[in-house]
């Protein structure tokens, strides 16, 4: 210990490691985290950041020489849903990453502090860290009424979004609803509900939506910033391509099925136990840009098509609206034959989504088989 | 007398603001108000109900399979559809281990620091800390070294002199009890306890591809296929991983936090004095086998009588909004049930920025429940104490162990720590059941049943023009109901009554205190700039605040209006 208050409580050290400016390498070292832990970590984000094999050596000696970045997480019109995806965070744990990673300095459902001193200790650390911290929001933002449908601390979340995102180096908007307005929002949006983004125009935003998001692109997110220095490349609704650059359809382990023409018609029928294609029981994934399929979650254990439902489209903006109800199918998504055709049917079926197809047009040329029947509800 | 303000409230789900006067070093009064609201249910007007579940579950994403049980119980109770039993021990298994998981995260991570002072455990010695919780449990982990490497990485974390989520804390405050080493003991669990959730919680992965939202829930059953001889449906690998990790849950709830629970509660036992509150509880039962009978039985309460175990009739629940930022065509004083729930918004309070709330007028996003026009606690105290007073022999026996160990008698259990205690003595008898519910569903899989939906009524052709229905689910955080009316296969009303509506409810008309605000009262507070004590007594009741404010609608009263016979 360097320095104790009376009460025995540690003050902000003088001679900290930081302060001193030691890399989070250096940093991990002195906790007793092993060499091999610490590499084993790096080739788990080089894999979340869709980077080859190769490049953990490079992520090591990044994160070697970078200090311990300070991170706040304000939580507006939520669920804590993004939360306890962070909970479940395995490359880095979440233990990791209070611990050893980054200095979370304000998160309202894990902080010791709270009233008066929760208050104080995100006004300190916005003011020490301006324009150096991350920071992290999980929910919507209501607009309406003067965004009373939304306070802490007897402040609207609006004026709170607009001072910390606004000295932040970058705002990562966790979830869906931070990113679009989400459930909120939905039709007919009573409270006024919009992402950050649109709350708080003119500030650096990465949209990581998903219901909730998988914690391994955010920690892949940050973990990008720190080893390139810059934020990744987004596709035209913010979302960084390394985890929203390919759709669910075309990584799919069932899409051989859809293009053999082998559906499920039934919840518990012969097909659905085989692990036939969900599309015809309102699968959304050939609407859907998320790295659901090949990232999985809690450890890669599973993902919504492997236990036998079909995707939501919860990574897209007002998917509430526009991919329900939840069962009926897409309209037209015929059988993929040519690169321009499938094209065609994903800017059809995704407004906007023209960047994303810009990078991602690596559809292989798939023999054009059995066409689904039209859809009956559709 | 001094008015103290605090918010947030931290380390609960959602946004929670407490208000209390204090007089004398004790709470003389206080008020809870909620200060987000969504509308969900309003929003979910006009849509396939077929869907709901998927839209309520997002009412939380902490006790996040809930919403979704009770949704999908309103929907079939409305369709009359009956589920196959390996729908039903697959729902019961979901249920359990999320039970455990939330109670367990809720006692280290959300609870814990009221009572541990983190800092002084850097004082301990490693090896006597060891010969303490030796004395304890069996545990393998909990030698000297283990502790001494905790110590160490603590220590090396204070002395980056960067605290992050554990800054600015109520560190050495005078009520924090435990001597070093119990400190260090349970700042070494909350470490591994971070570790064990998020390995035990892969069962709702393999059951429902994700955790938190799993979205294997279907109206009529789930979607997560059974077949022994397929690589793509519910399997002998993934039983048998199910298996294993239910195994390493409970064995954490045995040996680690039972113990820590009994440890730490043997430092704290004036808590068991304090903290009351209504003396009403309220419980719905839970766990139904393949013949719909309750594991946990339902049942009320009224003034700690545990002789009398009231049945639960959902008609007698009523939600008046006298002090909450909603308008009721019924009148002032009224009280709506939830199929007949109508509600409007119209914020009166304070102009943001404010400092302190009208708490004589409306003060919260939070309706008012009541049952028989009365105040009622729910959660798992309620749970426990209905099913001690209605003689559940698991409970029994659990209860009386507890007790036994910390040498109090049954009114102890109608405190703050009482409320702490009853949660882990929940998660100790699911965590022990829920293995049970595997074994049976293995034992239907090997006789070749591999049902697990109804497809019956699943097209909306089949529905009658109007139904109307109600699914009742004991939530980790109690007693939890969703009511939906259908009508010409869409949403006409859906309404929610949540755990934490009951416990989080500001006063009605009468002025009756919601759980929460008659808790307070009698509180000590030896330091008012930090407050420490107000944090154990509502950290006791596990505050889950986006699920307690859901329920609005803007204007949508005319939809009331239509009979369903």
């Amino acid at each position: 210990m360097s320095s104790e208050k009376k009460s025995g409580v540690p003050e902000e050290s003088e001679h900290g490691l930081e302060k001193q400016g030691y890399s989070i390498g250096e940093i991990l070292k002195q906790r007793g985290v092993s060499r091999r832990d610490f590499l084993k970590f790096c080739t788990a984000m080089t894999a979340a950041m869709s980077l080859p094999a190769s490049f953990a050596p490079s992520v090591a000696q990044a994160l070697d020489e970078v200090k311990r970045p300070t991170l706040v997480w304000l939580n507006f019109q939520d669920c804590t849903g993004d939360t306890e995806a962070l909970l479940r965070a395995a490359n880095p744990t979440v233990g990791e990453i209070i611990l050893d990673i980054l200095s979370v300095d304000y998160h309202e459902t894990i902080m010791a502090a709270a009233g008066h001193q929760a208050d104080e200790a995100l006004e300190k650390t916005i003011t020490a860290h301006k324009g150096k911290y991350i920071c992290v929001v999980e929910g919507s933002i209501s607009m309406k009424d003067g965004g009373v449908y939304g306070c802490t601390s007897g402040k609207t979340h609006l004026e709170i979004a607009r001072r910390v995102c606004g000295d932040a180096l970058a705002t990562i908007a966790i979830g869906t609803c931070a990113a679009y307005g989400g459930i909120a929002a939905a039709v007919p949006n009573p409270t006024g509900a919009v992402g950050v983004s649109d709350a708080v125009p003119g500030i650096t935003v990465i949209n990581l939506p998903g219901c909730p998001c998988n914690a391994d692109n955010l920690t892949a997110t940050v973990v990008h910033y720190l080893v390139f220095g810059k934020i990744p490349v987004m596709d035209s609704k913010g979302r960084p391509l390394f985890a929203y650059g390919k759709r669910i359809h075309d990584n799919c382990e069932r899409r051989p099925h859809f293009d053999a023409g082998q559906y499920v018609e039934q919840w518990g029928d012969d097909a659905h136990r085989k692990g036939f294609c969900l599309y015809k029981m309102g699968c959304k994934g050939p609407a859907t840009f998320h790295n659901c399929p090949t990232q999985r979650y809690n450890e890669k254990t599973s993902w919504p098509v492997a236990s036998g439902h079909g995707c939501a489209g919860c990574s897209e903006p007002q998917f509430w609206d526009t991919m329900s109800p939840m069962y009926r199918r897409l309209p037209n998504v015929p059988g993929f034959g040519i690169e321009a055709t499938a094209d065609k049917i994903g800017l059809g079926l995704v407004v906007g989504a023209g960047a994303a197809f810009a990078v991602h047009g690596a559809l292989s040329a798939l023999r054009k088989d059995k066409e689904p029947e039209e859809t009956k509800e559709g | 007398m001094a008015r103290i303000v605090v918010d947030p409230i931290t380390r609960i789900e959602g946004h929670l603001r407490i208000e209390a006067e204090i007089e004398g070093g004790f709470i003389k009064d206080a008020w809870s108000s909620a200060t987000m609201f969504r509308g969900i249910e309003k929003i979910l007007r006009g849509r396939d109900p077929r869907d709901a579940w998927f839209w309520t579950q997002r009412f939380c994403g902490v006790c996040t399979t809930v919403h979704s049980i009770a949704s999908i119980r309103a929907v079939e109770d409305a369709l009359k559809i009956k589920i196959p039993p390996n729908a039903q021990l697959i729902r019961n298994i979901i249920m359990g281990i999320q039970n455990v998981q939330d109670h367990v995260i809720h006692f280290y991570h959300l609870h814990a620091l009221d009572w541990v002072d983190i800092t002084s455990g850097l004082k301990a010695d490693p090896t006597k800390t060891a010969a303490l919780a030796a004395s304890i449990s069996d545990w393998p982990n909990n030698s000297a070294t283990y502790f001494k490497g905790v110590q160490d990485k603590v220590a090396a974390f204070v002395a980056s002199g960067r605290l992050g989520p554990f800054a600015n804390a109520y560190w050495g405050h005078p009520a924090y009890k435990l001597p070093p080493e119990a400190n260090l003991m349970a700042t070494a669990h909350y470490l591994e306890a971070l570790e064990w959730q998020k390995d035990v919680i892969k069962i709702h992965a393999i059951l429902g591809s994700k955790n938190p939202h799993p979205q294997s829930f279907l109206v009529g059953g789930m979607s997560i296929p059974i077949d022994p001889d397929s690589q793509n449906a519910l399997n002998a690998d993934k039983l048998y991983e199910i298996k294993r990790l239910l195994k390493k849950a409970q064995q954490f709830v045995e040996k680690v936090y039972i113990p820590d629970l009994l440890a730490i509660a043997s430092f704290y036992k004036e808590w068991a004095g304090i903290g009351g509150g209504v003396g009403n509880y309220l419980s719905y039962g839970e766990f139904p086998d393949a013949n719909g009978n309750l594991w946990f039985p339902s049942g009320a309460l009224l003034n700690k009588d545990l002789s009398n175990v009231i049945p639960v009739d959902q008609g007698k629940i009523a939600e008046y909004v006298d002090h909450s930022w909603f308008e009721n065509s019924a009148g002032a004083g009224k009280g709506l049930h939830p199929f007949e729930g109508e509600t409007e918004v119209n914020y009166t309070g304070p102009k943001p920025p404010y400092k302190n709330l009208d708490t004589d007028a409306k003060y919260s996003f939070v309706k008012s429940p009541r049952y028989e026009e009365k105040s009622m606690e729910v959660g798992p105290l309620a749970r426990i104490l209905v099913a001690y007073a209605s003689g559940h022999k698991e409970t029994k026996a659990a209860v009386d162990m507890v007790l036994g160990k910390l040498g109090v008698g049954a009114p102890a259990l109608f405190s703050t720590l009482g409320r702490t205690a009853a949660r882990g003595i929940d998660a100790l008898l699911i965590a022990q059941q829920t293995p049970k519910w595997l074994d049976e569903l293995i034992g239907n899989i090997s006789k070749g049943d591999y049902r697990i939906h109804n497809n019956e009524n699943w097209d909306p052709s089949t529905w009658p023009v109007e139904a109307k229905g109600y699914g009742f689910h004991e939530a980790p955080r109690g007693a939890l109901g969703h009511w939906i009316r259908i009508k010409d296969q869409k949403i006409l009303n859906y309404q929610a009554v949540v755990p934490s509506t009951w416990n989080a409810s500001p006063r009605d008309a009468k002025g009756q205190r919601g759980a929460y605000e008659a808790a307070l009262v009698g509180t000590p507070v030896a330091d008012q700039n930090k407050p420490l004590e107000i944090l154990r007594t509502i950290h006791s009741f596990d505050p889950c605040l986006a699920c307690a404010v859901h329920v609005m609608d803007v204007n949508g009263n005319e939809l009331v209006k239509v009979k369903v016979s």
